[in-house]
């Protein structure tokens, strides 16, 4: 999913702000030490929230596709095992 | 190569179906050089861990749209052609 711009829509614009939760915050800050670090760069962040898959990317917030890019892009550079997320989060 | 200000350019319709920054909206579209950004890594290597040189030129390219409306946007040099 990408070029956004070019899909042309009637729906209003959804302008209304919202605090970021934490685990927003926790995941910028996750991306930019990993960028920082040289593990991944901002072209391949990219990359990886396009590779999404369409209903994917729709339901998904600004986040969650930051959350889906760094998860395939650590999985790409075995980092992180598939699935390894995951299975720490439900122990 | 370097692109003078006021050229104008052809954004190309090539086929890229991996990771570009040239958004689909301008492709094919005639516009004007409107200022150079400088010499960028290019992202559609560096997408994939590559090293992204050489670097590309950046420009600020505007197109007119009906109204007297512009739109501008930044695009690489390898995706602009000459243009009459």
């Amino acid at each position: 999913m990408h070029d956004r711009g070019g899909s042309p829509t009637d729906a209003p614009i959804d302008r209304t702000e919202h605090e970021l939760a934490d685990w927003e915050i926790l995941m910028d800050a996750i991306e930019n030490a990993l960028e920082h670090r040289g593990v991944m760069n901002t072209d391949q962040m990219r990359r990886g929230i396009e590779s999404m898959p369409a209903d994917e990317y729709e339901r998904a917030s600004y986040y969650e596709r930051w959350l889906f890019s760094t998860e395939a892009n650590l999985i790409e550079r075995g980092v992180l095992a598939p699935g390894e997320i995951d299975e720490r989060a439900a122990r | 190569m370097s692109l003078p200000l006021g050229t104008t350019v052809r954004v190309s319709t090539r086929q890229h179906e991996r990771h570009h920054r040239t958004p689909g909206y301008v492709k094919g579209r005639r516009g004007r050089i409107e200022r150079a950004h400088g010499h960028f890594r290019n992202p559609e290597t560096q997408a994939y861990g590559g090293d992204g040189l050489p670097e590309q030129e950046l420009y600020l390219v505007s197109f007119d749209l009906p109204g007297g409306d512009r739109v501008l946007a930044d695009v690489f040099e390898h995706w602009l052609e000459a243009a009459e």
